[in-house]
């Protein structure tokens, strides 16, 4: 039988910790566990019977580390083979007649992904499908994915487990005593991401004893469809008169994992501290305990690295602003590459309240697949926002959800045939809560009752494809009631059929309906606010919009969803909060050097009334910005100080920028920074960068971690005036030099500037820079006399 | 003691130094603004930092400035004075998380005077974290009648960075408290410090 099959109707015993039972059979600190399976097969073997023999069912080869950072790929074979001929012997000789299966376990690498670290996700996918291969070719039954702190690697990992091999797997995580993922996810998040993504199981081990687990446990048990396992800690090693135990016994552990299996745990053993003695009490503790029926939840869940989000529960509010339509200088940003444009939209919605972020980046004539994948990856790493990718180019739509890490929501599918055959399978490999739209071959029709066929037809495709109705949002399609009266009405009785005869959720696209009309604003208010009486579940919104904020908030407490009206009072009082506290500052050049950025914007705005953009930069900006470089320069303004300038600046400048007509440009050098390969410090290439900006410089930033081809490539491709890399760390020191040589090759005009901690003038000399900045007024110093031959 | 167990502990949030942070964003003398803007960091960093810590007692030997550490043998010529007279140490890491990590990205991205003022409040956050768990581990070594030294960290002195590698396999970091090795030997998360105490024997 297979162990899905047994699993559906039993309680699975799985194993306990195999370390410790190592460490006391001998294993010294530095040696590698899985090289026992070959040194000492006699131990390894031992340890699995004595756990078979005390009633478990699933054994985990003796491979937690084995990967190709610790072993070469022919040691990686033999140690993988050996393990599980252990695991096979032990299942021979082991007594007891219960159903025994031999699990191939992969820990975590050891590593971890970018960006929080330098291993790129794709190559922790091979690293992880090394291991599978060979596991599945060994015959094991089962693949158990364990310990996995972050999310991102979790992923890699059973992507590379589906990838390469039919076998089920089941993934457990490592919850701190925050009840997070060491990198910030949370219970529902995982389940979320796991389930989506189709594995067989999926819990909890290590890190706590059993009851500290408890809170973690309910919440996989209250999302997750799927068997959910619980392997936890013997508790916590502790000194007890001078002696060192786990502090939960045998059968006290035995007693607390049975109650998980109570509430509806199905898989159970233990992990570190725990030994066969556990092991027995636990097989002893669940035996005639009957197992909890797996329902199917109805949660629909998004999600992304930190928390999930739940269509259906509240309505939810995407936020429409990363989408270049009607937005001439994002749509310049995206094909100059340029994502902080995008970061800025990122961190700013997030700010004014909305809850997932919808990504589109169609701009004709760009690689809209890489521009994707660079946007998603940037924007996870400074918003824990779910994102919704967007996209109508399936190739750049998979590479995306691929990339995500969580379980995106995914704009959108249609009722054509060949919008379904190309976003269901995406789906259903990745996971994701797809947005239906309710058009076909045949146009959109007019009526709700056309617009609901569609739907029914859209989730009965996705059923074909083993994708949950939980798991479609249908989008009934909001045209302009200016075109057509009707407009409205007939999308509002789709919602209400959806919701309510169909019983699937819903989402909206807002503005669509007062195209046309002046005062845009009210109308797609009002008929926000009955979209939302009628039960629509999430809309595709404006978030800087005060007038939707206003009807969301009022919404949710007077229909009973803002528990004692908290949302909604910190909204309302927020809303006349005065905001001029610094409103006696009255001149532009002071409110700069003060580092006001709010007022410097305010200012500029007014001062455009009546005073010329090139005179306000003359007049007022740079003499501001020299007033706090010479400060700096003497040591009377230090780097926080100088660097609120540079943002108030900033902010003066991006005012001017949008009085100023189209592609005009200051005429001064291009220069193109990074940080070098190997190093993913870059706090003070970000500084000199900022500041280079608010002088006037157009800087294109290659980002952290840099290889000198990539760096060389773009010198030439923008013909860059000045070349700026930073490196922090001695390590990393000959990239840079690499760099510099390859750049002094293709681009001999280019003036290369180093910087970082570790850099001296002299050693700059030595590698061939032509200077060496010691922070970023040397830098603006430096690029001005560039500027100036 | 030595039991070859590595001890996981976690911490409270210790006070704040607010001069010291000043003192790492390269602030020497105050001004309103700068308050105001460490005051932000810190409302937006509560929430973020956690106090995590793992540390290992291992015996020494030390032979001039040869030095079996127990996990590793080194030669270096400051940890064979800080040890001189020591036979064991505590080997520990300490982060102050990856949320903190996170918060630094956000923004560098939005407001990089935030950034260097959280990157500043970061770094005083795990020395304040070092310094809760030596005075922790002088607690549980005065008992046994013994004294700590001061700590050393790879990179420092001649203490190579290279050690690091022994230091993360010694100690397991990764899945104790989640700070990982990259290839250049930089840590993540970025405010986490590894470090070599001595222990002395008084009595």
């Amino acid at each position: 039988m297979k162990i899905t099959e047994f699993i559906k109707n039993n309680t699975v015993v799985l194993d306990g910790g195999m370390g410790t039972l190592l460490q006391s059979a001998g294993l010294s600190g530095g040696e590698l566990p899985e090289m026992w399976n070959i040194s000492h097969p006699e131990v390894i073997r031992n340890i699995h019977k004595d756990y078979l023999d005390a009633g478990c069912n699933v054994i985990s080869t003796n491979t937690f580390g084995a990967n190709i950072f610790k072993f070469t790929e022919v040691e990686l074979e033999r140690v993988i083979s050996s393990a599980v001929d252990n695991a096979r012997w032990a299942v021979e000789h082991s007594r007891g007649e219960q159903g025994k299966w031999i699990a191939l376990d992969i820990g975590p690498s050891g590593k971890m992904l970018k960006p929080l670290g330098d291993l790129d996700f794709e190559d922790a996918v091979s690293v992880f499908a090394k291991v599978v291969k060979i596991g599945a070719r060994l015959g094991v039954d089962l693949i158990f994915i364990e310990t996995m702190a972050d999310s991102y690697e979790t992923k890699a990992a059973l992507l590379a487990a589906k990838e390469n091999s039919s076998l089920p797997v089941f993934v457990s995580n490592a919850y701190g005593s925050d009840g997070k993922l060491m990198t910030g996810a949370s219970p529902a998040a995982m389940v979320a991401l796991l389930e989506g993504m189709g594995a067989d199981a999926i819990g909890i081990n290590c890190s706590l004893g059993p009851r500290a687990l408890y809170p973690v446990v309910d919440e996989y048990l209250k999302y997750s469809s799927i068997p959910v396992i619980f392997k936890p800690n013997a508790g916590l090693p502790r000194l007890i008169n001078g002696k060192t135990v786990y502090d939960i016994s045998a059968d006290s552990f035995g007693v607390d994992v049975a109650e998980a299996v109570r509430r509806g745990v199905r898989a159970v053993g233990g992990c570190c501290g725990t030994t066969p003695e556990y092991i027995s009490a636990v097989a002893g503790a669940v035996k005639n305990i009957i197992p909890v029926s797996l329902v199917n939840k109805k949660h629909s869940l998004v999600s992304s690295y930190s928390h999930a989000v739940e269509i259906g529960d509240k309505p939810v509010l995407i936020g429409e602003r990363i989408n270049p339509t009607g937005k001439p200088k994002f749509r310049e940003a995206v094909k100059q590459g340029n994502v902080d444009h995008i970061l800025r939209e990122a961190i700013s919605q997030e700010e004014h309240g909305a809850h997932i972020l919808d990504v589109n980046l169609g701009v004709p004539g760009i690689n809209e697949d890489e521009m994707l994948i660079r946007a998603v990856e940037a924007i996870q790493q400074v918003c824990d926002l779910p994102l919704q990718i967007d996209s109508a180019d399936p190739v750049a739509m998979e590479s995306a959800l691929r990339r995500y890490n969580g379980k995106a929501m995914i704009n959108s599918v249609n009722g054509k045939h060949e919008s379904l055959e190309a976003v269901l399978p995406l789906a259903k490999k990745y996971g994701g809560v797809i947005v239906a739209l309710t058009l076909d071959e045949q146009g959109i029709p007019a009526t709700a009752e056309g617009r609901v066929e569609i739907a029914k037809r859209i989730l009965s495709c996705a059923e074909k494809y083993g994708i949950n109705k939980k798991d479609i949002i249908i989008d009934p399609l909001v045209m302009a009631v200016s075109a057509d009266k009707n407009a409205a009405t007939e999308v509002l009785r789709a919602v209400r059929i959806i919701t309510h005869e169909l019983g699937a959720h819903t989402s909206l696209g807002i503005s669509n309906v007062s195209f046309g009309l002046p005062q845009r604003e009210l109308i797609n208010s009002t008929f926000f606010a009955s979209a939302l009486t009628l039960g629509l579940s999430a809309a595709i919104m404006n978030p800087y919009s005060d007038d939707m904020m206003r009807v969301y908030h009022s919404h949710l407490a007077l229909s009973g969803m803002d528990e004692g009206f908290e949302k909604y009072i910190s909204f309302a009082t927020n809303i006349s909060e005065d905001t001029m506290a610094t409103a006696d500052i009255v001149d532009l050049k002071t409110a700069i050097i003060k580092g006001l950025k709010d007022r410097s914007a305010e200012l500029t705005r007014a001062l455009l009334q009546s005073t010329q953009p090139m005179d306000i930069v003359n007049n007022e900006i740079i003499p501001a910005l020299n007033t706090v470089g010479d400060g700096y320069e003497n040591r009377k303004i230090y780097l926080p100080g100088l660097l609120m300038s540079a943002e108030a600046a900033g902010a003066a400048f991006d005012v001017i920028k949008s009085a100023m007509p189209e592609g005009e440009s200051s005429g001064r050098c291009r220069i193109v920074m990074a940080t070098v390969r190997g190093d993913i410090h870059d706090i003070g290439k970000n500084i000199v960068k900022m500041v280079l900006e608010n002088y006037g410089f157009a800087v294109i930033d290659l980002g952290k971690d840099v290889s000198p081809e990539k760096i060389a490539d773009e010198v030439v491709r923008v013909d860059a005036d000045i070349l700026g890399i930073s490196a922090l760390m001695t390590t990393t020191l000959p990239a840079m030099e690499e760099t510099v040589n390859l750049v002094k090759r293709v681009a001999p005009k280019c003036k290369i500037m180093v910087g970082g901690a570790v850099l001296t003038e002299d050693y700059a000399k030595q590698i061939g820079a032509d200077f060496y900045g010691k922070d970023a007024m040397d830098a603006v110093r430096f690029a001005q006399k560039v500027n100036n031959k | 003691m030595n039991d070859n167990l590595i001890y996981v502990k976690d911490f409270d949030a210790p006070i704040i130094d607010r001069s010291e942070v000043l003192r790492y964003a390269g602030v020497r003398e105050s001004s309103p603004e700068a308050e105001s803007l460490l005051d932000e960091c810190i409302r937006r960093a509560g929430d973020v930092l956690t106090y995590n810590s793992c540390y290992r007692f291992f015996d020494i030997k030390i032979n001039g400035d040869e030095i079996d550490l127990g996990f590793a043998t080194v030669k270096s010529r400051s940890l064979s004075v800080m040890l001189g007279g020591c036979d064991r140490i505590v080997l520990f890491c300490a982060t102050v998380g990856h949320k903190m990590d996170r918060l630094i990205a956000k923004y560098t991205a939005i407001s990089p005077a935030t950034a260097v003022m959280l990157q500043a409040l970061g770094s005083e956050r795990v020395e304040a974290l070092c310094d809760r768990l030596c005075s922790e581990v002088e607690d549980i070594v005065r008992g046994e009648g013994c004294k700590c030294t001061a700590r050393l960290s790879p990179g420092y002195g001649d203490l190579p960075l290279d050690l690091q590698r022994g230091v993360f396999s010694a100690l397991d970091c990764t899945r104790r408290i989640g700070v990982v090795l990259g290839d250049s030997m930089f840590m993540t998360p970025s405010k986490s410090v590894t470090a070599i105490i001595g222990i002395k024997n008084v009595k």
